[in-house]
């Protein structure tokens, strides 16, 4: 693909400044399983090419899913023509120092490739998978889902950037609804498809997937006469799989650097960081490391380039508390003159790249778990994301989960359903009083993570330990 | 797309139709779904042009069904016979190697019906080089942000049963805000088939009077129960929850449905809340996934109650119901919601004393059986009176369940209804929208 692309890109006649072609082949495979029956079955090829052109300093982009070389030339005048004729208006004049030289291949971790399994083999693990979760006749649904994701990328430029990366993406999920009467809970294996991850199909099924669905359905029955969270302010502990949630929100949006300068303010929304902010801003507790790292070995957004071929390097942005640098592009960067991160990423071949997360993880800190709750009097432990919500500065917010737990007396002790917490970003990070040491640590994902106009969701991966915060305001659920 | 194109797209569509079915056995089944684009984006942020380009897109999806057994090829359509054709051949040989390793499907449906459909709806659109000047030169000085896209979109459908549909269109969206220096701001979308100047300017006009309206500070506003005023914007967020868990039969039978209550009977919703599917206007296909038109008109909500689920033929096979032509997410495509009799003129001495929201934001289920949903204000909204706007108010959570904004707290509806416009991109610019009243609900629960 790439001499395929190099040609074309060779036979353009254009007076821009600068050209890149971007291939992206996206092929999904789903299986989707509800009560033991089949759901959905199939498989979804996405192809085409990005074009890029700069010209008087405005880049303009036109995309196509056909790849015979005369539809890639017309795309490449569209893109021409567009950026032309908006240079007048541009907000920011782009030079090659934002689409840099870049030459290298990336390609995921895996052992067992994709057609190791066939779909039969795979809809029988998803069937099984329904089977176990079912405990109780006051099941009433149970569900499970495997998403293989082959996507290959080629980037060539004028300057000469050439790049390929592979990438294998296994997404699974599987849950169970329990009800009695009005009483309805749900319980999932962390959350909707945070089982996201780059690899193959040793990641799925693995040794303890059947103990763990056994463990989600009679999760599900025990919460139907689990006690109300309670309503008041005490220590919240949360699981690495609700602080995937906590960390993508409150952290990573906010310092996304075109939100910053004003680009998603129309749709996303904009950030309580300001510009001067970088460098100096207290975030949180001393206690609170956060690192941009699209170089974990099979987290869910690992690769070696960005979108734009910037190389991809582990860099914190909150060291000790303290805000260090943005999560922004080479464009957003030049834009607002701080530091930022390899991260101008397109969802696929049709959207342009803006500035995302990748892998955004909290560092471990030195607590077990036992010495995180061992000297908490009162206190909620939740997990599992179900509920998110979020104001368009990033500031308030009320997070809910699927799964509880009452500390009392440094003890674990009953089960609670409908948790809900709710807070504001800097105070409540300011509360991380304990950050739990790698043997609490956990890695999760999401394929959702949307922004963009226009829309785009994107992979996003995010580790982290159990933590605690105190004098959180949690609650219940009901009318 | 230019009228030639457009007709190749269906020519090729068509083509690639006859010969699909024309290779299929007696005993396989098989739907053809096609979903294109050409849409040009224009991004906008303080007066200036972000980013700019356009997309060409199409996507084929074919669902072969045999022995009670299915799945799904989905493959780009280009519009160009020599290269669909062998995707076509390919995706079809495929899926017959596949089908026979999956499980039974109790509940498969086939397609039997016998609907056929041509709708093609022509605009009078922006040329790509035009709509940076057509859309700043109004606003220049002012902190202008947001996103135009513009262009033609196709949905196609045809199948073993004989069906065949075709719905293209082109339209446009302009979806904008208009900040002040302190981060309020106003919101705005001009949409339609026709770009009109002038109606654009009249647009910018209504925002810049809004705009000044949030020159004063923003008033700080304690948590609490407050008589509210909620936008046709603000409706349309609320009513957007029913497609998510709402009136899904599936949803329903599955325990997932915030309506659960009104189904049961157990909560009632006002007599003045009346959401119907109203396909009248015609700006999305009435056919869903199989090929199944739905009626005009469904009512789903009236005289307090649940009086119809959206019901798909999947969902009425395995629970005993008839289908009534809904998507197979059970989701709303064209929902109407009822007006009432308050003028515009008289929404602020109606409300009197408490908030005036014009949008709403990241809403989320907070409790889905209880119906129970937050979300935050967004946009220019105030803190009212005595009739009298006073201030732009400071962002505020709240926290409320339906069965009370929408029950026996909903004091007045607005006699006008607006067109919320559909601006959604994520997969493909979406289309249609939805028609929403104001409403006067009381005690509305802020939390945060």
């Amino acid at each position: 693909m790439i001499s395929e692309l190099s040609q074309v890109l060779e036979s353009l006649d254009l007076p821009a400044d600068w050209v890149g072609l971007r291939a992206v082949k996206e092929a999904v495979d789903i299986r989707r399983v509800r009560d033991g029956l089949p759901q959905r079955n199939g498989k979804s090829t996405s192809a085409g090419v990005m074009v890029e052109v700069l010209v008087n300093g405005q880049i303009g982009y036109s995309a196509t899913n056909s790849f015979q070389a005369a539809s890639i030339k017309a795309a490449a005048a569209l893109a021409y023509q567009q950026a032309l004729a908006a240079s007048q208006w541009a907000i920011y004049p782009l030079t090659t120092a934002q689409r840099p030289k870049v030459v290298g291949e990336y390609c995921s971790p895996f052992l067992k490739p994709f057609d190791a399994l066939t779909p039969g083999d795979i809809n029988q693990v998803l069937v099984r998978l329904c089977d176990t979760l079912n405990v109780s006749d006051r099941i009433v649904q149970t569900n499970a889902m495997a998403i293989a994701n082959e996507t290959d990328s080629w980037f060539v430029s004028s300057n000469g950037s050439e790049v390929y990366q592979r990438f294998l993406l296994l997404e699974t999920h599987f849950g169970a609804t329990a009800q009695d009467g009005a009483i309805v809970q749900q319980r999932s294996n962390n959350g909707y498809l945070a089982h996201s991850y780059q690899g193959g199909w040793e990641l799925f099924p693995d040794a303890n997937l059947w103990n763990r669905a056994r463990q989600v359905g009679e999760q599900a029955i025990e919460l139907l006469t689990a006690e109300e969270c309670p309503t008041t302010a005490t220590t919240l502990l949360l699981a690495p799989d609700q602080m995937m949630l906590q960390i993508h929100e409150s952290v990573g949006h906010p310092l996304e650097l075109d939100r910053i300068l004003g680009d998603e303010r129309n749709y996303a929304g904009g950030s309580f960081v300001k510009p001067s902010d970088f460098g100096q801003l207290s975030y949180g507790s001393k206690l609170m490391n956060i690192t941009f790292d699209p170089t974990v070995e099979g987290e869910f957004a690992s690769y070696r380039f960005d979108d734009i071929g910037t190389p991809a390097t582990r860099e914190y942005l909150i060291q000790e508390g303290v805000l260090q640098r943005g999560l922004g592009s080479l464009e957003s960067q030049a834009r607002m003159g701080v530091d930022g991160v390899a991260c101008a990423r397109a969802s696929s071949w049709n959207r342009p790249p803006i500035d995302r997360m990748a892998n955004l993880n909290l560092e471990p800190g030195t607590d077990s778990w036992q010495d995180m709750i061992g000297d908490v009097e009162h206190g909620v432990y939740m997990e599992a994301n179900r509920s998110w919500s979020i104001d368009d500065r990033r500031y308030k917010f009320q997070f809910g989960c699927e799964y509880a737990k009452l500390i009392e007396n440094g003890q674990v002790t009953k089960t609670l359903r409908n948790p809900n917490y709710r807070g504001t970003t800097p105070e409540f990070w300011h509360r991380l009083v304990k950050v739990g040491d790698r043997s609490t640590w956990e890695i999760y994902g999401t394929p959702y993570c949307g922004k963009g106009e226009p829309n785009q969701a994107i992979r996003v991966g995010h580790g982290s330990p159990v933590c605690a915060f105190e004098n959180v305001e949690v609650f219940g659920g009901g009318a | 797309m230019k009228p030639e194109e457009l007709a190749k797209q269906e020519a090729t569509f068509n083509q690639l139709t006859t010969a699909l079915l024309a290779e299929l056995k007696a005993d396989e089944q098989l739907t053809i779904e096609l979903s294109g684009e050409h849409s040009q984006f224009v991004r906008f942020n303080t007066a200036r042009v972000r980013q700019t380009g356009d997309i060409t897109d199409g996507q084929v999806q074919l669902t072969l069904m045999h022995n009670q057994r299915s799945s799904f090829r989905e493959f780009p359509f280009v519009g160009n016979w020599e290269i669909d054709w062998p995707e076509a051949q390919a995706a079809l040989a495929d899926l017959r190697q596949e089908v026979p390793q999956l499980p039974s499907d109790p509940y498969l449906v086939l397609p039997t019906g016998n609907a056929s459909s041509r709708d093609v709806y022509s605009g009078q659109l922006l040329a790509p080089e035009a709509v940076a000047a057509a859309v700043l030169t109004d606003v220049s000085g002012l902190d202008f942000t947001g996103i135009y896209g513009g262009g033609a979109s196709i949905r196609a459908y045809a199948d073993s049963a004989g069906q065949r549909h075709w719905f293209a269109t082109e339209t446009f969206a302009l979806d904008y805000s208009l900040f002040a220096t302190d981060g309020q701001a106003v919101k705005g979308t001009f949409a339609g088939s026709h770009w009109d100047q002038s109606a654009y300017g009249a647009k910018l006009a209504d925002s810049k009077l809004q705009l000044e309206r949030l020159a004063t500070s923003p008033k700080f506003i304690p948590k609490g129960q407050y008589r509210t005023y909620l936008a046709p914007a603000a409706i349309a967020e609320l009513v957007s929850m029913f497609s998510w868990g709402g009136v899904s039969e599936a949803a329903l039978q599955q325990g997932s449905s915030a309506l659960g209550l009104l189904q049961r009977g157990e909560k009632l919703l006002s007599p003045h809340f009346s959401l119907t599917e109203n396909f009248g206007r015609g700006l999305v296909p009435r056919f869903n996934e199989l090929g199944e038109v739905a009626p005009l008109k469904l009512p789903l909500i009236a005289d307090r109650k649940l009086v119809n689920t959206l019901v798909s033929s999947r969902t009425a096979k395995e629970y005993s119901k008839t289908a009534n032509g809904a998507n197979s997410s059970e989701s709303l495509r064209s929902p109407d919601l009822s007006p009432g009799t308050l003028a515009a003129a008289e929404i602020l001495n109606a409300l009197d004393t408490g908030l005036y929201l014009s949008n709403l934001h990241y809403l989320n289920w907070s409790d889905r059986p209880t119906g129970r949903v937050t979300g935050m204000t967004r946009y220019a909204c105030f803190w009212v009176e005595n009739g009298e706007i006073v201030a732009p108010i400071e962002n505020l959570r709240f926290d409320e369940t339906i069965y009370r904004c929408f029950g026996d707290n909903l004091l007045l509806l607005t006699d006008f209804q607006e067109f919320i416009p559909e601006v959604g991109t994520y997969s493909q610019r979406n289309l249609g929208g939805m028609w929403m009243p104001g409403a006067i609900v009381a005690d509305f629960t802020y939390t945060l």
